[in-house]
């Protein structure tokens, strides 16, 4: 079949939503988790997912680990050196998603660099994605002219919201571009920085967010990078549809009982 | 068959810009504005004006005859050793800090491996007056502590890179982190024709001084401005691409690059990246690395840090796929002996990386007449260290 007859019965089957766009219609003030998968121990991935959703999370965002990720501050380069040294690959962490999707129920996102999908073969990749229920992806190394050339009919036959990042610096008319080309929601970054960076909304993030907020983009935007509290949280949440919180998790999570760890910190954003 | 890159930022399969988009700013500005920078009268007349006064060029083509006796072929060395700072790295850091002012760009970041490229850095840094920041793998901290010392004395602040293997991939990864938190004022000088388009056609320009300069000479000294064989050590590939560029037209020069087979290609302690690698993407561009069948890198070995490098530049692994050019590889040991050789022929002590490109000779078979053209990429100085060790001197 051709790539294009491809494409016109995935738009098809968008008709079906996925798990992301029912999120957004239904809710407001989003709260989505990153953490890496395979860490602290290889076998956890699973158990957080659950923790996470019975705690009260809305989104999942799991990163699958790569050897030099450029986009990442200390905290995440450590979880996924940890969670590479003790054997994570694609093929294991597909396997755990889908025991994963047994009980959790709320949309789950891939998060990872280029490399290891073009090695797993990108179109391989996207059928695994829906084989286990994985409803979307953020490759943050992937360019855009790239995925709209060679890859985004892979990913929309197999009805999967490709996200896109933007920053501080990203121009209106390659928002528009990003807006076009992507479904489910826009990434955006409290400013350029690695992760892990505290989010300080001076005037000038204020006025970005703002910016966006009246650019009346098709997709709902989730801000990240820098949220670590309530606080934070409820300020990401007043200039769009919730926030992502990574490093922070990632840092509570790292020695003693998973379970009761998840409890604790989903605690800070209650109320 | 065109080498060039196209305007996508494409060589063949190999380049492009596979960066975050926190880093899509600054290199979509380099992108717009480098060729057209380049080409004003003014900056051309700068550049060569600092080329000839302050780095000593032309580098002279030298016809080495001890060597050529050796060989059975004419074999010249272009003496990139004697420019500036030891090494043809100077060639591309002058390029870059005139476009970085160009640009208004206030503050100057780069990577390093043996120090070669760390050192050009912050001498253009301190001729410029521009703030420097250079990171170096802890490992190649400690093995070239002498150019450690002379950034410092540059003015250069030398941040060490603790993460993954210490090295240069990893001082790049870092370097990579800190342009994406300094996205307006600062400038990345690259050192090699490795990162996102447009970086290793840039270098590739500043660099093809080599080549330009190698076909006068040659016009000179035999005649004829076409060498039967042109040889160069490759490692992220700055020199050969510089060595090569002007030939690359020329069909019947054979282009040979020499990778560092380390102690081996089949030892598991190797950098020879065209042998072990497979087609992927590092640090933004796609290329050829070294990696599991998993897509993580592989830490390379090579007793040279110059080499220590898990890919190539995109430009490279276009010339290999298309068999335009020819990718050999020599060891640890050999590349050691070869630089013992020149120095005791010629009088040259190369650098280790330089040594790599000599050693293949050894491998070759020549006519009588040949006209051979080996680029003597960086002088043997901060590699005394290894060279006393290995030799027991």
């Amino acid at each position: 079949m051709s790539l294009f007859l491809k494409s016109q019965i995935s738009n098809l089957n968008s008709i079906e939503m996925n798990r992301i766009k029912q999120l957004f219609e239904k809710k407001k003030n989003i709260l989505s988790i990153y953490y890496t998968a395979g860490y602290p121990d290889l076998i956890d991935t699973v158990r957080i997912a659950e923790a996470l959703e019975k705690s009260g999370a809305d989104m999942l965002e799991i990163g699958f680990p790569y050897s030099d990720p450029v986009a990442d501050g200390p905290v995440i380069q450590a979880s996924s050196k940890q969670s590479l040294d003790q054997g994570m690959t694609l093929n294991i962490l597909f396997g755990q998603l889908k025991e994963l999707r047994k009980n959790v129920t709320i949309p789950v996102l891939l998060m990872g660099y280029v490399n290891p999908v073009l090695q797993f073969g990108v179109e391989n990749f996207c059928k695994a994605c829906a084989e286990v229920g994985v409803d979307g992806c953020i490759v943050p190394d992937l360019p855009m002219v790239e995925y709209e050339e060679f890859y985004k009919g892979y990913f929309e036959e197999h009805n999967l919201s490709n996200v896109f990042l933007i920053t501080p610096q990203t121009a209106d008319e390659r928002i528009k571009k990003i807006d076009s080309l992507t479904n489910g929601f826009i990434y955006l970054l409290s400013s350029s920085a690695t992760t892990g960076k505290n989010l300080e909304v001076g005037n000038t993030t204020e006025a970005y967010f703002s910016r966006i907020q009246n650019m009346n983009l098709k997709n709902p935007t989730m801000i990240g990078f820098g949220i670590s509290d309530k606080q934070t949280f409820d300020k990401a949440c007043a200039y769009s549809n919730g926030a992502i919180i990574g490093t922070a998790f990632v840092k509570a999570i790292a020695n003693g009982n998973i379970e009761q760890n998840v409890s604790d910190f989903m605690k800070n954003f209650k109320g | 068959m065109n080498y060039k890159v196209n305007e996508k930022g494409y060589y063949g399969d190999f380049g492009g810009a596979y960066i975050p988009e926190m880093l899509y700013p600054n290199v979509e500005e380099l992108r717009q504005n480098y060729l057209q920078i380049i080409a004003e009268p003014d900056f051309q007349k700068e550049f060569h004006q600092l080329m000839k006064d302050y780095v000593g060029r032309p580098s002279p083509l030298y016809l080495a005859k001890r060597l050529s006796q050796r060989y059975g072929a004419n074999i010249f060395l272009k003496r990139e050793d004697l420019n500036h700072t030891g090494a043809h790295k100077i060639n591309n850091t002058i390029g870059q800090i005139l476009l970085a002012e160009k640009l208004g760009k206030k503050r100057i970041i780069a990577e390093t491996g043996a120090g070669q490229h760390g050192v050009a850095t912050a001498t253009v840094c301190a001729l410029r007056n521009l703030e420097c920041v250079i990171y170096m793998g802890e490992v190649d901290i400690e093995r070239q502590a002498p150019n450690v010392a002379r950034m410092k004395m540059l003015g250069a602040k030398v941040v060490p890179a603790s993460s993954g293997s210490k090295t240069l991939k990893d001082a790049t990864n870092e370097a990579m982190r800190d342009w994406i938190n300094n996205p307006i004022d600062t400038h990345y000088i690259i050192g090699s024709v490795v990162g996102p388009h447009p970086y290793p056609d840039m270098v590739a320009l500043f660099q093809s001084i080599i080549s330009e300069e190698t076909k006068k000479q040659l016009i000179e000294q035999t005649g004829n401005d076409q060498p039967d064989y042109v040889l160069a050590c490759v490692g992220g590939g700055s020199n050969a691409m510089g060595m090569f560029y002007h030939f690359m037209d020329d069909e019947n020069v054979q282009l040979i690059a020499v990778e560092a087979a380390g102690k081996g290609v089949s030892s598991g302690f190797s950098a020879a990246t065209t042998y072990l690698g497979k087609e992927g993407v590092l640090h933004g561009s796609r290329s050829i690395l070294m990696q599991t069948p998993d897509g993580q890198v592989v830490e390379p070995h090579s007793v040279s840090a110059g080499l220590d490098y898990p890919g190539i530049g995109p430009q490279h692994a276009h010339l290999f796929k298309t068999g335009r050019g020819k990718y050999v590889s020599i060891t640890d040991e050999e590349s050691l002996e070869a630089g013992l050789l020149l120095t005791q022929l010629e009088g040259i002590i190369p650098a280790i990386e330089t040594a790599h490109a000599l050693a293949y000779l050894e491998k070759m078979e020549f006519k009588a007449g040949d006209n051979v053209v080996v680029c003597l990429s960086g002088r043997g100085d901060k590699d005394l260290d290894t060279y006393i060790k290995y030799f027991n001197l």
